[in-house]
Order: C-alpha cells, then structure tokens, then sequence
C-alpha cells in the first residue's frame, strides 16, 4: 500500500466548556472513500474544519502528501489539494452556474472559457450541467453538482463531503456515487460524513467512528451491519422505533384543492392539493426540497392564508385562520429552517418555548406573560426529549443543530395536538436522536393525533408513515400505503416526474 | 496588526459599556474640536457636563434638565418599540409639531373658558395629532409598501410648512400686534402645563415620561406585544410562525411613537415653550433618535440618556454665552456622540486581535 494521503496525528481541539476533539488519528488513503461516522457533538466538524483550514489545532499534526500540513486558512487548504463541498450550498439563486464557479475562484479565467472547463469536468465524471442555467431554477441535486463541479476545478487529491445525499433522491444518490467511484478510480481520496449507515456500507472502503470527541473505531462499513454502526456511534444499543397498533378514528385534517402562490420568487407554488389524515394516522409527503414543502407547511401553520374550505379541521373550515387560531384548535407545526423559523437564535429556550407555547400552555393570560411558568414549560421539553444544554436560559443559536430540532419538535409534541406537522423532522439530527423524534410522533399518534411528516429522508417515511405520496412541483402524487410501496417506486414517484420537469425546459 | 474577529455570542459587558465608552471618546474629541477653535478644551468640557449641575448657577439649570429630558425621553421611548421591531420612524420631528399644533388648537379653541377639562383635552388632541400624523407613513407602508423611513422624514417637513402656516395664520395671536406666534398658553391658567413642584422643572410632560419608561418597561418584559415586537426584530420569520401579523405591528408602532411623540409636543407647547411659533421644534424628534440608540433601545436605558442629552443641551447653550463657542460646534458634539456610539458598537459583536502579518 501506498502512504496515506492525509494522515492525522493526535488532533486535539477544546473550546471553553467542551473538548470538541480529543487526540483523534487516523490515516485516508489514495482512493478510498472514507467515512467520517459521529452523532451531533461527537467532534465530525470540528475535525473537518482542521483539515480545511477553517480551525487550528491545540495539539496534533497532520501530513498531507507526504508533507507536514498545518493550513492556516481555506485557501491553504484548497492550494495544498484539499476541496470540501459542505451541507448548505453557498450559491446565489439569481446568478447561472458560471458566475457561481467563478464566484469562488482566486483568479477566475474569462466566463466563456469557465464555462467550457465547467461542461468538460461535467461530461467527464458524469454530472450533467448547464453552466448557462441560473441556479434558482436547478433542483437541489443540481445545485450540488455546481459544489462538486466547482470543487472538482480545483483538481483535489482529497475532497470531503459533508452530508451530501441529504437533498438528494434515490436515482440522484445513484449519479453521485458513481461520480465518486470515477473520482476514486484516479486516485482522489474523499472523506465522506453521512448519517445515513446504508450508503456508508454501499460507499465507504473504511469508516472511522468518533463519540464525545474520541475515535472508538475504525472499520470496514462493507463487513459490519447499519445497527452495529450505530451501536458504536451512540456507544449503547439502539432501539428502532415501535409502532402499536393503532385505531383509526375520524378524519382530522382535510385539504382540498389547496392552491397557494408562494410568496418567494424562487419558491413553489401550490397547485390543487387534495389529501386528507385520520386521527391516529401518520401520513408521508415526501419529494426533493423545493417541491412546495414549505409553502405546504406555511399553508398549514397559517403563516400562508387560502381559502377558508380549501384546509379543514374536524371538517370546520379554517384555512383563512392565522397561527394563533390555528394552535387554538389544535393544529401545530414545526417547521423544516430551526434557526430564524422554528427558533429565534439569539432568545433563550425559554422565550423560544413561548414563541409557540404562550396559548395551549397557559403561559399568556390577558397578554400578561408568565415566565416562570414558560421556563418549566422550556425545562420539561429539555427532559423529556433529553436537549443537551445547560439550561433553558441558553439562546437558541448556542445548541447544536439535533439538539436545537429535539427542543422544537418537543415543544409542539409537548403542546397535545390534534394534528402535528413536521417539515424535516430529522435533518441534521444523529441517529440516536432521530430514533428519539420518531418514536416520539408515533407514540403521538398512538395517542390519536393526526401526524404529516414531510420529509426528504425515505427510510424515515418507509419507517413511520402509514400512507405516502410525493409533492412534485407544488403537486401531490397519489397516495398510497406505504406498505405496498418499495423504495424504487417510492424514488420514482417523487424523482420520475422531476426528470419530466428538466425534459419541459 | 489588529483584526476584528466575531464573538459567538454579543457581549453583554459591552452592550452597557459601548454608551460610556462613546461619551469619554465624544469628550476628548470634542475637546480637540474646541482646542481648534481656540477654547481651553477642559473649561469647555466642564462647562458643558459639570456647570449645570455643579456650578454656582447650578440651581437655575438644574430643573431645565428635567424640561430638556423629558420630551426626549418621551419621545425615544416610542421610537425605540419600533427600532426594537425593524420598524425605522424618522419623523418624530414632525408628530411631535403636529402634536403641539392640535393640542394648542384645542386649548386656543376653548379660549377664555376656563375649566378642569381643558387641559385633558388638550392632551388627547396632542396624542391623536402626533398618532394621525404617525399613521399616514404605517398605512401607507400597510396598504402600498412604502418606505417608513422616506415617507415619514418627508413628512417632517411638511409639518413645519403646516406649523408656519399655523403660526401667521389660524393660530395667530388676534391680540399680537401683528407679530407671528399664538396666544402664551402660559396665561391661560386652564390650558397652562404649569410645574406641579415651583422651581423643579417637573411638569406633567415629566411625568408623562416616566409612565412612559415604566409602561415601556413592563410591555417589553412582561406583555405579549412586547415579545412580538422583540421577537419581529429579531427573527421576522419566527414572528411570522408565531402569529405575528406584521401589518399590526407596523400600525401599533408607528402608532404608538406617534402619539407619544405628539404627546410630548403639547406638553412642550402649553408649558415651557407657551406658544406655537415658527421656529417653535429645536429638533427634539430627531435628537431622540440618538438619545434611543445611547440608551440601547432599553426603556431605562433611554431614560438615563435623555437626561445626558440634556446636559449637553444645557450645557451647550452656556458654553455658547460663556465662551463663545459657535452653535454648529455644539450640535456637532453632540452628533458625534452617535457617530461614536456606533462606532464602538462594534465592539459587541466583535473582538479586536493582535495578529502578526503572516508572509505569503
């Protein structure tokens, strides 16, 4: 075997409070893809971040090529061989994919020639792109290839991916793989962080697993199962979520013909959606993101008004309600964007706990507000769904991303509703705490409540929802039981007629 | 080489320390200002910010602080629920004017009548003229979106061409000689803003003030609208998601800043001040703009920066007789005391780092 690409010596970062990494090493080697396996907090990003210049290290080394690798800032990074394509996409909607590249580039060659070099790097590694097109109107698996493609024009001899699949539908994950083995073929190494165990095993030559900031093993995915890795991640055994038994009762939220214009430019529009959820029903609405998902859940948190009789309650007509009302009878969201939506960043847990609370938990009376009551409100979220934070007086901004949607989800779960609507119930979130979540909506909905999960991760739809359907440019596929459905058919339900969509423009 | 690097979370020091770090830069550049001009800098900074407490003359200019702070206060109260929310009222200026107008044409109206209900009315009709006026820039923005920031500012000078006109016209004194400027309220037992304390400056524009910062207090803490507003401010999605209606909040603030700034220009009119004349605004709407930032948009806060504002007001003024510092020197000082506020507020959000120039 060759010597390592990236060889990681000792790595040690502590911020005040917390040891982010301890003493972590470990080697990648040309062409492998290597997998980076961690819960929120086990100290994954941190990690990256050293290796791309964005932190420095208290203790440790690292070589890169042979070569002591010590980067001060990105651009070393980048000069040195190291590219990174990161969770949320940096792209300007209003600009074509060109001008996005060369947006990120030191000395951007004139945009004709980029564009050339762009459709070249496509063609090669099988990632078709229009350099032309501007980047609002690309799908989000387009919009990564813009990340990758850019990242690839920097001919990297180690590229790390963080999350990338998350956006993605089956067929695109397909496309991305075989992009990375065509990478992998020519010696690059890529380090790969993912949650999802399934593609780790499918990808991965090798996998390193950090918890609490430590390395706790290196492996190889292919030969160990999903549960065993997740075993090792959360250091303890994992229960999958139960779903009892569950009655039927009436139906509890009714949509009919919905139509809502989207109040964004680059947003998508609701056309005509029908759909209706029993109480004690989990009902699935997957699709790729920016198929009218928010728009869908602002239409039903209120903060969207539509006719009154186009969203029913217990068959009363509500749709030209406000939020307030709406929690009024029951009907409560948690929407996908946690920071700046759900959440107010820079409040505290307990004032984030009113933001929602202040009706159903009696915190408001005559408009007077009772915080002590709203922190205990906060402080029951806190233990109940196990947030990691010192206390409900923390800002919002100041938890980690899984902790931050543990509080939000709570929070609603917490409030009794009648129908709950989730928007991404797990993104960004580890496993152990996914598996928390759901369990979560479903033991609410052994409790009778309605629950619409929208969400891009489908094993978590094939897991919990009961009956699914697709959203597709603002509309809804059929609806089926998931239970006759497997996951090619579920892709192709929402990913078929997306490929339509490219074929009309 | 220094280099700003962001904080991860504001800091809470400097939020309270940026308003005292910028009144001490404000001294030494301003006594650089006045050493230019030729004036001892230390006599002129003691002039401005110790004489009119401390001065032999103190007992004169002592209660013109609390004349001086009040309308500032007042009115920076209602301003900062705004700022609080996103909401940019400039044109403070301008309800305040249009709050004296309505209010002395009430008092004018009832003219020789004399009667305890006068002057209530007097004051509702200056809250409802500072609020109406308030209300043409939050409809318009409601109705067409416009911006609050132009539409009200432009309406600021609207309102001293409505002010003028008052002033030679409808509200002219019919026993003035001919001379501009209406009857002196202050001869006008039922209609006079009379101090409640002789000698202590403290009139009901004062008191007014301080039910102002503690019913500003107790909404932002405690009430609902006031979590909207805070919330509106900082995270206008959340406020949304909430059940914030926007437009509400656009109309309750605007609103609000009006009427007290109204409010504080009936107080002005029927006591200090006495009568509407041409030149009746010193600018008190807009240095309240500054007095809501100094004070951190924070009810005691403001409070304790209207009184500061008015020192320098007062103090400016005997500077100006005393030694002969020309007025445009004085509004400059106090203009830099925002310009120095903003300034280091950088501070909060950011740290300075020594770092070495790397070599390429």
């Amino acid at each position: 075997m060759t010597a390592p690409v990236l060889s990681i010596n000792g790595l040690t970062k502590a911020y005040p409070g917390v040891v982010a990494n301890a003493d972590v090493s470990f080697d990648v080697q040309q062409g492998e893809v290597h997998a980076l396996l961690g819960e929120n907090g086990a100290g994954k990003s941190t990690l990256v971040k050293m290796i791309y210049g964005l932190v420095k290290p208290d203790h440790g080394t690292m070589t890169f090529q042979g070569k002591p690798y010590a980067p001060a800032e990105p651009r070393a990074a980048r000069a040195a061989g190291v590219a990174m394509v990161f969770q949320h996409f940096s792209l300007f909607d209003a600009l074509n994919v060109a001008e996005n590249v060369a947006l990120g580039m030191e000395n951007p060659p004139r945009l004709a020639d980029l564009a050339g070099r762009i459709r070249e790097v496509s063609e090669t590694y099988g990632l078709p792109l229009d350099p032309f097109r501007i980047v609002g109107d690309l799908s989000a698996g387009e919009r990564q290839r813009v990340e990758i493609i850019r990242c690839l024009l920097q001919d990297p001899r180690l590229l790390i991916m963080d999350e990338p699949t998350s956006v993605l539908t089956p067929q695109e994950v397909e496309i991305l793989f075989q992009t990375l083995r065509k990478l992998t073929a020519e010696g690059v190494a890529i380090l790969y962080i993912s949650h999802k165990l399934e593609e780790i095993r499918v990808l991965c030559d090798t996998a390193t697993i950090l918890r609490l900031g430590k390395k706790v093993a290196t492996c190889t995915p292919a030969d160990t199962t999903a549960r065993q890795l997740a075993e090792m991640m959360v250091g303890t055994v994992l229960h999958t979520p139960e779903r009892s038994g569950r009655a039927l009762g009436d139906v509890a939220l009714e949509l009919t013909e919905l139509s809502v214009r989207s109040p964004s430019a680059f947003g998508c529009s609701l056309k005509g959606i029908s759909l209706n959820v029993r109480q004690g029903e989990v009902l699935g609405l997957g699709g790729v993101a920016g198929n009218g998902q928010d728009e869908l859940l602002g239409a039903l948190s209120g903060e969207l008004r539509a006719a009154p009789e186009m969203v029913r309650m217990h068959g009363k007509p509500v749709g030209a309600l406000g939020p307030m009302e709406r929690r009024r009878i029951g009907l409560l969201c948690a929407p996908e964007e946690r920071l700046g939506h759900a959440a107010a960043p820079d409040m505290s847990l307990t004032e984030n706990a009113m933001l929602t609370g202040s009706l159903r938990e009696g915190l408001e009376r005559r408009g007077f507000l009772d915080w002590a009551r709203a922190k205990d409100f906060a402080e029951a979220i806190i233990a109940r769904f196990d947030v990691r934070t010192p206390g409900p007086g923390n800002a919002a901004r100041s938890l980690s991303g899984g902790n931050l949607q543990k509080f939000v989800i709570g929070r609603e779960v917490m409030q009794r509703p009648e129908v709950l609507v989730v928007n991404q119930p797990t993104w960004g979130v580890d496993a152990s705490a996914a598996a928390a979540i759901r369990q979560a909506l479903l033991d609410l909905a052994a409790g009778g409540t309605a629950v619409v999960v929208i969400s891009q991760d489908l094993d978590e739809l094939m897991e919990i929802a009961d009956r699914f359907g697709a959203l597709n440019e603002g509309r809804l596929s059929r609806i089926r039981p998931t239970s006759e459905l497997n996951i090619e058919e579920i892709g192709l339900m929402m990913g078929g007629a997306h490929d339509m969509e490219v074929a009309h423009v | 080489m220094l280099r700003l690097e962001k904080r991860p979370q504001p800091s809470r020091a400097w939020v309270w320390l940026a308003p005292v770090v910028a009144v001490i830069a404000t001294m030494i550049a301003g006594g650089a200002l006045f050493a230019l001009l030729g004036k001892d800098p230390l006599v002129a900074i003691r002039t401005i910010f110790w004489d009119p407490l401390f001065s032999e003359f103190a007992f004169f200019y002592r209660p013109q602080l609390l004349v001086k702070g009040a309308p500032l206060i007042l009115i920076a109260i209602g301003l900062s629920l705004g700022f609080r929310a996103g909401i940019w009222n400039i044109g403070a200026e301008g309800q305040y004017i249009v709050g004296a107008l309505t209010g002395a044409g009430v008092g004018l109206a009832f003219y020789p009548l004399e009667g305890w209900f006068v002057f209530p009315l007097m004051v509702m009709a200056g809250a409802l003229g500072g609020w109406a006026w308030a209300m043409i820039p939050a409809v318009l923005k409601v109705k067409f979106g416009t911006n609050e920031i132009l539409v009200s500012l432009m309406l600021v000078y609207v309102a001293e061409q409505l002010l003028a006109s008052m002033a030679l016209g409808l509200m002219k004194n019919p026993e003035g000689f001919g001379f501009p400027g209406s009857r002196n309220l202050q001869q006008y037992p039922s209609a006079h803003n009379a101090e409640l304390i002789a000698g202590s400056g403290m009139h009901w524009g004062v008191v007014a003030a301080l039910i102002a910062v503690i019913f500003s207090y107790v909404m932002l803490t405690r009430h609902i609208l006031g979590f909207h507003i805070r919330l509106t401010g900082e995270a206008p999605r959340a406020a949304r998601f909430a059940g914030v209606n926007p437009a509400r909040l656009v109309l309750i603030c605007l609103g609000l800043a009006g009427a007290l700034a109204g409010l504080a220009g009936m107080f002005e009119v029927s006591g200090p001040a006495g009568r509407v004349s041409i030149d009746f605004n010193v600018g008190y709407g807009f240095t309240a703009i500054i007095v809501a930032f100094l004070g951190r948009l924070h009810p005691l806060g403001i409070a304790l920066a209207g009184l500061l504002m008015a020192l320098t007001y007062i103090g400016g003024e005997i500077a100006q007789s005393r030694l002969g510092l020309p007025a445009a020197a004085i509004q400059m000082f106090q203009g830099m005391l925002l310009f120095f506020l903003l300034a280091v507020d950088v501070m909060t959000n950011y740290r300075l780092r020594l770092t070495r120039q790397e070599v390429a």
